[in-house]
């Protein structure tokens, strides 16, 4: 059974279509890009699954119950794009909240674990009123992760972290897919979505215009030799070619000092897919 | 009901935690002594006044006018106060919060947007009640230490005037689904006040036998039910107080209100019960 899956999705604001139509699904244990420019309907698509938006068309199942249902909300965790927590709280006190509207039995060593995994056990008897927004954010992250969710949504997850935090999150993801928890990451950052996704699914105009691993979309765009003569580019060979190419280099007389297959970056496909749409 | 529960105990945390008691306390210890000076200083200065009848008996029983006047005029405040205590407890809490990104990671966990509505209602309803029974007993103290009356009903005018607290939370958190924080704690307090003038309203109709105004307050205590319960409250402190006495404090602004009827109390419910039906229907729809 997948964990999350759209059929048909659709969503409608007056005469505006967030959402034209989408089918999307994340297996169990896998690690899913959401990509796309702003306006795309990556947002909507999260809040129709978290039971935060009505439909319009279209059907959204979470660990095979209807999304917005109780069951399906037991199941997932959530971070919002644009979320608060209150100041008054406590780092501890906020999760042992969200322990107890989960249903979640963990006590005191799930909140330690959760905090640890985000790096906050210092800040745990610190006030969210004096956190950075970056510590706000691992802590919303630890909140998503409160009763062991099999399916997270994490909207923008690390939009406000430094680069530390980013590594952070990224091996919190490693992890969870270790524990086999099914996330679909919603980023605008390319090259942490290539890092630690298994798929990408890229939305635009609210429909889907790519969906695929990351090899899958790549096309090949040559090889590049590093010669006594200087670099020269193959613009028409494949991975496969590379071993004939080097053999007719030496053969020729010239040293290879390096070979590199060129394949399109995910951020070439994202700008192909979404035909440079900015929002 | 579990979440419920737990959404409660997360508003009265909240309560607590954003210092709203403190003030609440402070601005209320304020107002009882300035009540408790007004009331000590006019009743010294009236006392020595008295109408007599033709036969030497008291025609007006100045002392019962004196204090129903100045308790009707502390009932008022107390309704203004436990008023304002409810709108700033709830003009925010669904518009407002999911605003500002503080009610989606409640929402999404699987308590429900029922158990959401009726926990802010019964946190805020308990406080505000609570907050309105102590400021009435206060009050109430204060005017029998000052002029040692009491009122004809002590705990049914207490218990009108918690429920009319609860009844401006009630539409307070309706509103809040559909206005904005600042357009909901606006549009509140003019329903209170036009609660309030449909009141006095009522009783220059009454006084000057205008049905149009009569009307137009019936209409107003059916539709605002907080209005009913406290001229019913008002009414009661003098229930048992007739003649010349009575008529006097029928022509003061806080007092000898119109009793309510026997049909209010299952139309409060009722009124309540709709209220939250509809405001749960509204949420249930509402994208966040």
């Amino acid at each position: 059974m997948a964990a999350f899956r759209a059929q048909g999705l659709a969503k409608r604001y007056g005469n505006v279509t967030a959402l034209g139509g989408v089918d999307l699904e994340v297996g169990e244990g896998e690690l899913v890009g959401l990509l796309g420019p702003n306006g795309a309907g990556k947002s909507t698509l999260v809040k129709i699954a978290c039971g935060l938006v009505r439909a319009s068309a279209g059907t959204a199942e979470v660990a095979g119950a209807p999304a917005g249902s109780a069951a399906a909300r037991a199941a997932l965790g959530y971070l919002a794009e644009l979320f608060r927590f209150p100041g008054w709280y406590k780092a501890d006190e906020l999760l042992a909240l969200h322990q107890r509207l989960a249903g979640s039995e963990g006590g005191e060593s799930e909140r330690a674990e959760l905090l640890e995994l985000v790096g906050l056990t210092e800040a745990r008897s610190r006030k969210v009123e004096d956190m950075s927004k970056g510590m706000q954010q691992r802590l919303g992250i630890a909140q998503s992760l409160v009763g062991n969710p099999r399916l997270l949504f994490l909207d923008e997850p690390t939009s406000a972290l430094d680069p530390v935090g980013r590594r952070t999150v990224r091996r919190l993801l490693e992890e969870l897919r270790r524990r086999g928890v099914s996330v679909l990451l919603n980023s605008h950052l390319l090259s942490e979505v290539e890092l630690v996704c298994d798929r990408v699914v890229i939305l635009s105009k609210g429909l889907v215009v790519a969906a695929g691993r990351t090899e899958e979309l790549a096309r090949p765009r040559g090889v590049e030799v590093d010669t006594d003569h200087g670099t020269e580019l193959f613009a028409s060979a494949r991975r496969e070619d590379t071993p004939r190419i080097v053999s007719e280099l030496v053969a020729a007389g010239s040293m290879v000092y390096g070979v590199r297959v060129l394949e399109t970056t995910l951020e070439e496909i994202y700008l192909e897919a979404v035909e440079g749409e900015t929002s | 009901m579990r979440g419920a529960v737990i959404v409660a105990g997360y508003a009265m945390q909240e309560s607590v935690r954003r210092r709203i008691f403190p003030v609440v306390l402070v601005l209320t210890g304020a107002f009882l002594g300035l009540y408790g000076f007004g009331t000590y200083k006019a009743y010294q200065s009236i006392h020595p006044f008295s109408t007599e009848s033709l036969d030497g008996g008291a025609l007006v029983d100045t002392q019962v006018l004196f204090s129903a006047t100045l308790f009707g005029l502390s009932i008022f405040a107390v309704l203004f106060l436990g008023t304002v205590l409810a709108i700033f407890l709830t003009h925010a809490v669904v518009r407002g919060d999911a605003e500002r990104g503080l009610l989606q990671p409640l929402v999404v966990r699987p308590v429900g947007r029922a158990a959401l509505l009726a926990g802010r209602f019964g946190a805020a309803a308990l406080v505000c009640a609570v907050y309105v029974l102590l400021v009435y007993t206060a009050s109430l103290l204060i005017t029998h230490w000052v002029t040692g009356w009491w009122p004809d009903q002590i705990f049914l005018p207490a218990i009108e005037l918690a429920v009319a607290i609860a009844v401006i939370v009630a539409i307070s958190l309706f509103g809040s689904i559909v206005l904005s924080a600042i357009a909901n704690g606006i549009a509140i307090f003019m329903v209170f006040g036009a609660g309030l003038v449909a009141g006095l309203l009522g009783q220059i109709g009454e006084a000057l036998n205008s049905d149009s105004l009569n009307t137009i307050a019936n209409v107003a205590s059916w539709a605002l039910p907080f209005e009913a319960l406290y001229q019913d409250a008002l009414n009661r402190i003098t229930a048992d107080t007739a003649g010349f006495t009575k008529a006097a404090l029928s022509l003061g602004p806080f007092g000898g209100a119109q009793p309510a009827g026997a049909w209010l109390w299952p139309y409060v419910v009722g009124y309540m019960a709709v209220l939250g039906l509809i405001g749960l229907w509204a949420f249930n729809r509402k994208d966040l």
